[in-house]
């Protein structure tokens, strides 16, 4: 018998059709990828074998677990289901945590709530289990509360929450989205580690591919709220038939076409960073000792020539953040110099206006990057500030607002919309054509893709390398995600800990990493490809 | 508690509104009020400070709709003088505060972690040190009840709280993406908060303001009855209660109808500010569409 | 922990220093001489500089603030201009009425809000959640000493269960001195629990939507479990800012109720201090209350410190 048999789930959230039809299976010992964009129903659909659900949902069709239905359960029922049968782990580790209660007692109220357990059982089974998802007790005492743990600690704590009663089921939803990539291929492994040990099923939610073609028995692919395709992960992978799963598949390793780049040999570098230095004073540790300084920055050099992509590759607080704002002089630094174009970004007096003219950034967020009371026209031409008198009015700050939007592919007749008439992918559009606004030669992209789904951030790495070609842009391209980074990119620079501990070119790089950093992070991203032709040469 | 940031929709929020019930029903009772004393003005049915020794404590009736006081005055009239005086003070002061908290606390933000955002901090949590109503009472004991210092007192005490919640708001604003936009585009901390901030923050000062407001009657009601406000003969709704306090058990209309008007001022300013924070916070926002 | 009570004690003494200036300045601009005040009308120019003289109000202003301070440091507040006894002696008498006053009211607040605002936020928008909602939205209106004078026509003019006013003395037996005051610390109470109440609901219902109650549930707690053992104690936090803050409105909303029922308290003192402009004791008194609003801030934080692990680890 099938583990979790879920057949015609449909959901309505007050009327809104959020699921259809629905079915897929999950046997035990087997790792099911559900797999889908934003607003695909997958989250909807694991908090309905929860019966987690929001007020106002309706739900029709079947949830089978070990052949018993789980819709017609009363509440009572599924709390003596939840976290003994199922488990489930969430996206957010920072605040999946109760922050006033230790992680000893966290994980060992899940035994206390279902075994009845006294306290003193309940955590010694609580040690037990943190130590089976690697938390060992000398480093990590049931005593610690979550905020003195990291993310992937974390997430650590929230898994041993979900397992310690050994479910037959485990729900992760996107377990691993807010993580750096070296930590997430531990949680991955962990997870799939416990499978294996304890036979029990579980369901991997994510947007990712490449995050389940390593360790997915089979994959489901969702979308609107319906399964487009589902079947054994390596067949499915290898022979997509529903062109949305096609299209997903083809956004993923989507690599934008370039003209080959000739570097022209200019004197003035477009960006020149020389010895960079940025610190942060620390708390004070009592009243009379100096307080210390976290070096963020620490002695960086780099040049990006005319028309040249560079990457700025690194995980979380290793000072890439930091850097992007002192080149933007958002930030005082301690030492070195920067300069955009000759011009130095900050002279005695502040930020050079000269230097900004030539330098303009794209942030993460499309929701948050416009002032949501301005129309698009007062949004795009907000850089114009830069050039005071010089800058364009009447007509040609027309010619210039309508340039710059058919620039980015949008119409000339959106200047007078609202930036909430816009979709997330079009927001972006909109945040490029206000870094071109102003002719620069360089721009700053701050993960710039990285908060849209694949197939909307396919279109837009298409945009930026046309973009880049035809008006012989240089991008300073900042992000996590080295796939992106690889796609995109002439050169290629990998930080970590302040410092710049590779650079090169990006093929050669990805090809050939020679720090062992390097190595460690390229080995840890997930790679559809590699982990399919791995997967391949096993099962033949 | 939580207050949003305004949606991203702009238009219909008027008519938004009074599909909020609370915001209409408030505003409704608010309007009564502020109508009345600026009919107090031109009219009111008799002299509100005329006394009349023949038509003392006389009941509500036809004549007298709420009664007469102990110096025969007409009660209704002297309510619609009242608030006159009771809505000029809130105001005030709910405009001193501000006046002087707002654009304090852009500043704090903008240079957030400075010596100028720790002294004005500093300074707020002085202020909210002291008992607000203890202090109003030490200024007008101070330098004279009238009318004049019970708007000092009051407002002096609007300046952190609208202070605090400027500060709190725009510091949340100044992590925002598009604020870091305006910040490469050139623009100075001053010109962002007048651009940027300002217009983005005008919901909750708005909400705030009318939640002070009804604060500010409490606190003139308080500070009259106790004798620290308007100086008679200009009638006040404190004033008044402390009146009626002596004569509780021979005329009981003296305090219900002035207390009554009180409590219907505050509670529609109150029904006003919660139906506007409905209508403000994003998360209302959504479940409704 | 200790650099975060030691970084607390500090901005307990200068929010205390701070105030004490201030205190002091207002009542330096007050118009006119206590000197030739407390002497009359008719005071000789020399009788007058000789008690100015004896008051140390020739001395510098500086000088005049340090001896101040040094006195209330043991807790010498100075001489009362009208009563001419210590005022020391006279705040001891009164702080027995006001105290236990503003304590009861505290309690009763506390113990009326806490639960209602639970009940209201575990049955979001149900009948009854809707009913307190409505209820509180009355009592923050109303103003309590207006409250004050409704009570005593009801329980004591119309039903005769208390006194209308006055207070018989703690020697008059406990309970009959508690019943006393019981009136004027339910006036004081009923406004202050419904603001508590509204904002432990809101702060419960803030706490509910966190992601660490979705864990909880997903545990197989119930929605009681959940409600218990891991939103309560976080929705705490911001309550507690409250009840302190509401100790220092109840110390002075008590200088008004005492008005109304006529109790001998810090209030009565304090009218008595303005009209007879003996406001040396107005003074005292403010200060006073200033410093127990303080001191309680500084409790608040240390509760803070009890309920939430990451302020104990931050310095």
């Amino acid at each position: 018998m099938t583990l979790l048999q879920i057949d015609k789930l449909t959901l309505d959230i007050l009327g809104l059709k959020i699921l259809s039809d629905v079915r897929f299976e999950v046997d035990r010992g087997e790792v099911v990828g559900v797999i889908g964009e934003s607003g695909s129903g997958k989250s909807m659909t694991a908090l309905s074998i929860m019966q987690l659900l929001p007020h106002g949902t309706s739900v029709t069709g079947s949830i089978r677990l070990d052949g018993e239905e789980l819709l017609t359960k009363t509440e009572k029922q599924m709390c003596s289901i939840r976290g003994a049968d199922v488990g489930m782990v969430f996206q957010e580790p920072m605040t999946a945590l109760n922050p006033v209660k230790t992680i000893g007692d966290q994980v060992a109220e899940t035994v206390m709530v279902h075994r009845g357990a006294n306290r003193a059982e309940a955590l010694s089974i609580a040690r037990d289990t943190l130590n089976r998802v690697g938390l060992p007790e000398e480093r990590f005492p049931l005593s610690r509360y979550p905020h003195e743990l990291s993310g992937g600690q974390r997430q650590r704590v929230v898994i041993a929450m979900a397992i310690a009663l050994r479910p037959k089921l485990l729900i992760a939803d996107e377990p691993t989205t807010a993580l750096d990539v070296t930590t997430q291929a531990q949680i991955l492994s962990l997870m799939k580690k416990l499978v294996d040990e304890d036979g029990m099923g579980l369901i991997l939610i994510t947007h990712d591919l490449a995050v389940v073609a390593d360790i997915a028995d089979r994959i489901v692919i969702m979308k609107s709220g319906e399964v487009v395709e589902a079947g054994p992960a390596v067949q499915i992978f290898r022979a997509m038939q529903h062109p949305y799963s096609k299209a997903l598949m083809a956004a993923t390793s989507h690599h934008p076409v370039r003209k080959a780049h000739r570097m022209a040999p200019d004197t003035v570098p477009v960006l020149e960073v020389k010895s960079v230095v940025r610190e942060y004073a620390l708390p004070r540790r009592s009243l009379f000792t100096r307080p210390g300084a976290f070096r963020a920055v620490n002695d960086v050099s780099f040049k990006i020539h005319k028309g040249e992509n560079v990457g700025l590759v690194g995980e979380s607080g290793c000072g890439k953040s930091t850097l992007t704002r002192a080149i933007l002089a958002l930030e005082a630094t301690q030492g070195g110099e920067i300069r955009v174009g000759g011009e130095p970004v900050t002279t005695k007096a502040g930020a050079s206006l000269a230097a900004r003219r030539k330098m303009q950034v794209v942030f993460q967020d499309p929701y948050g990057s416009f002032n949501p009371r301005h129309k698009v026209r007062r949004l795009v031409t907000e850089p114009f500030h830069l050039m005071g008198r010089d800058a364009p009015a009447g007509s040609a700050l027309d010619a210039r607002i309508a340039e710059a939007l058919e620039n980015v592919g949008l119409s000339p007749r959106d200047a007078d919309k609202y930036i909430h008439e816009f979709s997330g992918g079009q927001r972006q559009r909109v945040a490029i054509a206000r870094a071109l606004i102003t002719h620069p030669s360089l721009i700053v992209l701050d993960e710039a893709v990285s908060a849209l789904d694949v197939s909307i951030r396919a279109q837009i790495l298409d945009l930026l390398a046309d973009l880049s070609d035809r008006l012989d842009l240089s991008y300073l391209f900042i992000s996590h995600d080295l796939s992106v980074v690889r796609a995109i990119t002439d050169r290629v620079m990998v930080m970590k800990a302040g410092q710049i501990v590779e650079t090169g070119e990006t093929e050669a790089v990805f090809s050939n990493p020679q720090h062992e950093y390097t190595r460690q992070l390229l080995a840890a991203t997930p790679d559809l490809e590699a982990a399919l032709k791995r997967r391949e040469i096993v099962t033949a | 508690m939580s207050v949003g940031f305004l949606p991203e929709r702009k238009r219909g929020l008027w008519a938004a509104a009074f599909q909020s019930k609370s915001f209409a029903l408030g505003f409704a009772v608010t309007a009564i009020f502020i109508l009345a004393a600026l009919l107090s003005f031109v009219w009111t049915p008799y002299d509100a400070t005329a006394l009349s020794v023949a038509e003392k404590l006389k009941g509500p009736s036809t004549v007298h709709w709420f009664g007469t006081d102990h110096f025969g005055r007409d009660i209704f009239s002297m309510i619609m003088v009242g608030a006159r005086t009771s809505i000029a003070v809130a105001f005030v002061a709910v405009g001193i505060g501000m006046a002087a908290g707002v654009p304090l606390g852009l500043w704090a933000a903008a240079k957030q972690g400075s010596l100028v955002d720790e002294v004005i901090m500093r300074a707020n949590d002085l202020v909210f040190a002291f008992p607000a109503l203890l202090i109003a009472i030490l200024i007008t004991a101070v330098f004279g009840p009238s009318a004049i210092n019970a708007i000092i007192a009051i407002g002096i005490f609007n300046i952190p709280v609208f202070a605090r919640l400027a500060r709190g708001a725009a510091l949340t604003l100044w992590t925002r993406e598009y604020i870091f936009a305006a910040r490469v585009a050139g623009k100075g901390a001053l010109r962002i908060s007048a651009e940027h901030i300002l217009p983005n923050i005008l919901n909750l000062l708005i909400v705030q303001g009318t939640i002070q407001f009804s604060l500010g009657i409490l606190a003139d009601a308080a500070l009259s009855y106790v004798g620290l406000g308007a100086q008679p003969p200009t009638p006040s709704w404190g004033r008044m209660l402390s009146d009626a306090q002596t004569m509780i058990s021979l005329a009981p209309h003296m305090a219900l109808f002035p207390g009554a008007a009180i409590v219907l001022t505050v509670l529609g300013l109150n029904l006003m500010g919660d139906g506007l924070r409905d209508i403000f916070d994003p998360k209302l926002q959504r479940s409704r569409t | 922990m200790v650099p975060y009570l030691l970084k607390r004690l500090i901005s307990l003494l200068l929010s205390l220093l701070a105030a004490s200036v201030v205190i002091f300045l207002v009542l330096q601009v007050v118009p006119g001489d206590p000197a030739s005040y407390m002497l009359g009308m008719n005071a000789q120019p020399e009788t007058v500089e000789a008690l100015r003289q004896q008051m140390g109000l020739n001395e510098p202003l500086v000088w005049r603030y340090l001896t101040w301070i040094a006195g209330l440091a043991h807790g010498n507040f100075g001489i009362s201009y009208t009563y001419k006894v210590p005022i020391g002696e006279l705040i001891a008498q009164r702080l027995w009425v006001s105290l236990p006053l503003a304590i009861y009211a505290l309690l009763l607040s506390t113990l009326i809000a806490l639960p209602v605002g639970i009940i209201s936020a575990a049955k979001r928008n149900s009948a009854s959640d809707y009913g307190i909602m409505g209820a509180t939205q009355l009592g923050i209106a109303v103003p309590n000493f207006w409250f004050a004078m409704l009570l005593v026509l009801f329980f004591s003019i119309t039903l005769r269960w208390f006194s209308a006013g006055g207070f018989p003395g703690w020697n008059a037996g406990f309970f009959v001195a508690l019943k006393a005051l019981t009136l004027p610390a339910i006036a004081l109470a009923l406004p202050q629990a419904s603001i508590l109440a509204r904002v432990m609901r809101s702060s419960l219902l803030d706490t509910l939507s966190e992601d660490y109650i979705r864990t909880a549930r997903a545990k197989g707690l119930t929605r009681g479990q959940t409600l218990v053992r891991h939103a309560v104690r976080n929705a705490m936090i911001p309550v507690l800012t409250i009840i302190g803050l509401q100790f220092s409105f109840l110390l002075a909303g008590a200088i008004i109720i005492e008005n109304v029922f006529y109790l001998p308290g810090l209030g009565r003192l304090v009218f008595q201090g303005i009209t007879q402009r003996d406001l040396i004791v107005v003074q005292s008194v403010v200060m006073l209350l200033v410093f127990a609003v303080i001191v309680i801030t500084f409790l608040v934080d240390l509760a803070y410190a009890l309920v939430d692990p990451r302020l104990r680890s931050r310095a």
